[in-house]
């Protein structure tokens, strides 16, 4: 079997083009749903009435329905409400719609590993509430969030992936077109594969120094 | 407020039609869920042996499909190896192809990670008693292994429906496609539709999900007690 | 040595506390005066550690009265802050803050609660490391020390806010044997220096050179209360006589 090398070399600024709109949008969904799900933890750490609630049925939705299904609710249904979006907006707005909701668990699962005895450390030092949170519970919660924090970054990455049936360039669409187009599938298929990999393998080296530097996990021993 | 494009699913055939897609979708999670389940049993406890051959590629598999995405494997099967094997797959076989390797890769690292977890005082005192290796599995190891498999497993089948959405993306008729369908012919009458179509699938794949993850919440917290 | 004519910092009155319907302390009532250092001892269970976490609020009493000086616990008014400033606590486990060095855990307090000047809380933040043989670990991290090293910074971190009443939860309980010296030491050396204190601990013998009076609690109550050479020698009470027994071999 040859490997079309011409075809390769021409596909390169597309794919390459491609690529920086993908982690554009995921960079974009990635921070969002940070925010999102920071927020969401610490609302339903303190059990704010009313308000927790709402979280958490925003919590169980997004987690128990597809990506794909969202997204088409916002890019196609919406519109019918008279809210229209681009496909870009559409897509960080589903991206972190979802991913919220995953970060919110991961940062209550952190939240909650914060001992109590840490807590009353703080409290007798005349800490307030608000110092509390900031200088004892949040860098404690963060350490032990990581890994799950680390694994829906890049979860969200690949999520990307789909943003192809809103019509978004992405590397998995372009792949799409230019197989349909060129008919060069192997090597079509294989650039996309090193692409993911160039893409997502240093994310992941550099969360996982990330998570080690923030590893005071030997709490207390 | 205008109608939110509801009704258009109950017009005609439509509802039946939706869950006929809905029936395709389910099928092909389930298929691919019990082929993924005994593919993963193996290959987990393929994984407890010294053999760094099998640990490798093991590790290899895991990681092909922890790195690229489940589209993206749909893509290769779908248009690499048919290309390559000059067949013609249908995208069902494909989807059920790709997600039993999928399920089998985080099945068997569920497994592992059930197995490794047991305390080693167990096997120890299995074989105190006199157990041989089959028995110290069977009566000893296994049932407290399945109890720590469980939520991972429950976890791992809602991802791999909620996953199923994306078939409609190689040309399978799942019920995102049959919605697509109904809201491209009712364009004229409920122009509206796609509000209510897709309202309606987030719904219906929500009151698939969402009980499964309660249950798997129930269990573990029971278990944690 | 006599301080009872010293003024009193704290008033424990009549005090109740209950959890989970059950009545924990069941009628306390204690003075403690400026430069005392009282000991508390008792069996498990007796509500010794409970008593202690009551006296700077971390539990709250469903009866009674606390003042300090002349600030009620029980009013709705009271002023946390300050009592949390003016009466420390060292903790059983340390809890030093695991995320931040040992001058970091040290000046936490000084510098966002009390707001003092930075040059100032660390120059005190270093002398008193120094007092304690620790100056060169200022930027280590908790996980770096020793038990017995987390313990005297824990301790430094509370003298750092300049309380007048520091309390001690059973500080070396979890320490290993050689490491409790170095602790003990250094909590003598604080009430040489006239540190009013409030100590909840197993170990006898540096209960009987460190202490001005020995409260021996018992099923939520004050059993009996006198000087240590008295307490050691000569318990008048039963339950006291018991409690001793079981440490003599």
């Amino acid at each position: 079997m040859s490997i079309d090398w011409n075809f390769i070399v021409t596909s390169l600024p597309l794919y390459e083009k491609a690529a920086w709109l993908t982690l554009k949008l995921a960079f974009a969904g990635i921070l969002l749903s940070l925010v999102i799900g920071l927020l969401c933890s610490i609302i339903l750490y303190f059990k704010v009435k009313v308000i927790d609630i709402v979280v958490q049925a925003y919590i169980e939705l997004s987690r128990n329905t597809p990506l794909l299904v969202q997204i088409f609710f916002l890019y196609f249904g919406l519109p019918k409400l008279g809210l229209k979006m681009s496909e870009g907006t559409c897509a960080i707005i589903g991206l972190a719609f979802l991913g919220g909701s995953y970060m919110a668990e991961a940062f209550r699962s952190g939240l909650e590993a914060v001992g109590k005895s840490q807590i009353e450390s703080g409290i007798s030092i005349g800490l307030s509430r608000i110092q509390l949170v900031r200088y004892v519970i949040i860098p404690q919660a963060f350490s032990v969030s990581m890994p799950s924090l680390s694994a829906n970054c890049i979860f969200l990455l690949k999520e990307t992936s789909i943003l192809g049936a809103i019509s978004i360039i992405d590397v998995t669409n372009l792949t799409k077109d230019l197989i349909g187009m060129y008919y060069r599938t192997f090597e079509s298929l294989a650039m996309l594969v090193v692409v993911y990999l160039i893409m997502i393998l240093p994310l992941s080296f550099i969360l996982s120094w990330l998570e080690r530097k923030v590893r005071y996990a030997e709490f207390g021993n | 407020m205008q109608n939110l494009g509801i009704d258009v699913i109950f017009q005609g055939k439509n509802f039946q039609r939706l869950f006929e897609g809905l029936l395709v979708t389910a099928e092909i999670a389930f298929i691919s869920i019990i082929i993924g389940s005994i593919l993963g049993i193996i290959i987990g406890l393929s994984r407890t042996t010294k053999s760094k051959a099998i640990l490798f590629i093991n590790r290899i598999y895991l990681e092909a499909f922890r790195i690229i995405p489940t589209l993206v494997w749909l893509f290769i099967f779908y248009f690499g190896v048919t290309t390559a094997l000059n067949i013609n797959l249908s995208g069902e076989i494909v989807s059920i192809i790709v997600f039993s390797l999928w399920g089998a890769a985080e099945m068997g690292d569920i497994v592992r990670g059930a197995l490794q977890s047991l305390p080693k005082h167990q096997i120890e005192s299995g074989k105190a008693l006199g157990l041989n290796y089959f028995q110290l599995y069977w009566y000893v190891l296994i049932p407290q292994a399945i109890r720590r498999m469980i939520p991972g497993t429950i976890n791992l089948a809602t991802r791999m429906i909620k996953t199923t959405s994306l078939v409609v993306l190689i040309g399978v008729i799942d019920v995102v496609k049959i919605g697509q369908q109904i809201i491209e012919t009712s364009r004229f009458e409920f122009p509206t539709a796609s509000f209510g179509v897709y309202g309606f699938i987030f719904f219906l794949y929500f009151i698939i999900c969402y009980p499964l993850s309660q249950i798997s919440k129930n269990l573990e917290n029971k278990w944690n007690k | 040595m006599d301080k009872n004519n010293n003024p009193v910092l704290l008033e424990i009155q009549d005090v109740h506390k209950e959890f989970d319907d059950k009545e924990i302390l069941k009628g306390i009532n204690l003075s403690l005066h400026t430069g005392e250092v009282l000991v508390v001892l008792g069996p498990s269970g007796c509500g010794k550690s409970t008593l202690l976490r009551c006296l700077n609020g971390l539990e709250t009493i469903q009866g009674g009265d606390i003042k300090f000086k002349d600030m009620s616990f029980t009013e709705k008014k009271a002023n946390w802050q300050e009592i949390h400033e003016k009466i420390g606590m060292v903790f059983q486990n340390y809890e030093l803050f695991p995320h931040m060095t040992v001058i970091e855990n040290i000046l936490l307090g000084p510098l966002k609660v009390q707001k003092r000047n930075k040059a100032e809380a660390l120059a005190q933040a270093e002398q008193l490391l120094d007092r304690v043989g620790l100056l060169d670990r200022k930027d280590s991290y908790p996980r770096q020390l020793s038990g017995g090293q987390k313990q005297r910074i824990a301790i430094v971190r509370a003298l750092c806010m300049n309380p007048e009443i520091i309390l001690f939860d059973e500080v070396t309980a979890s320490l290993d044997p050689e490491m409790v010296r170095e602790v003990l030491e250094v909590i003598l050396g604080l009430a040489k220096q006239g540190m009013t204190m409030v100590i909840v601990t197993h170990e006898m013998g540096f209960a009987q050179s460190v202490a001005d009076r020995i409260i021996f609690m018992d099923e939520g109550k004050i059993c009996e209360e006198s000087e240590p050479n008295e307490f050691f020698t000569n318990p008048k009470t039963e339950r006291a006589k018991h409690f001793l027994n079981i440490f003599q071999f």
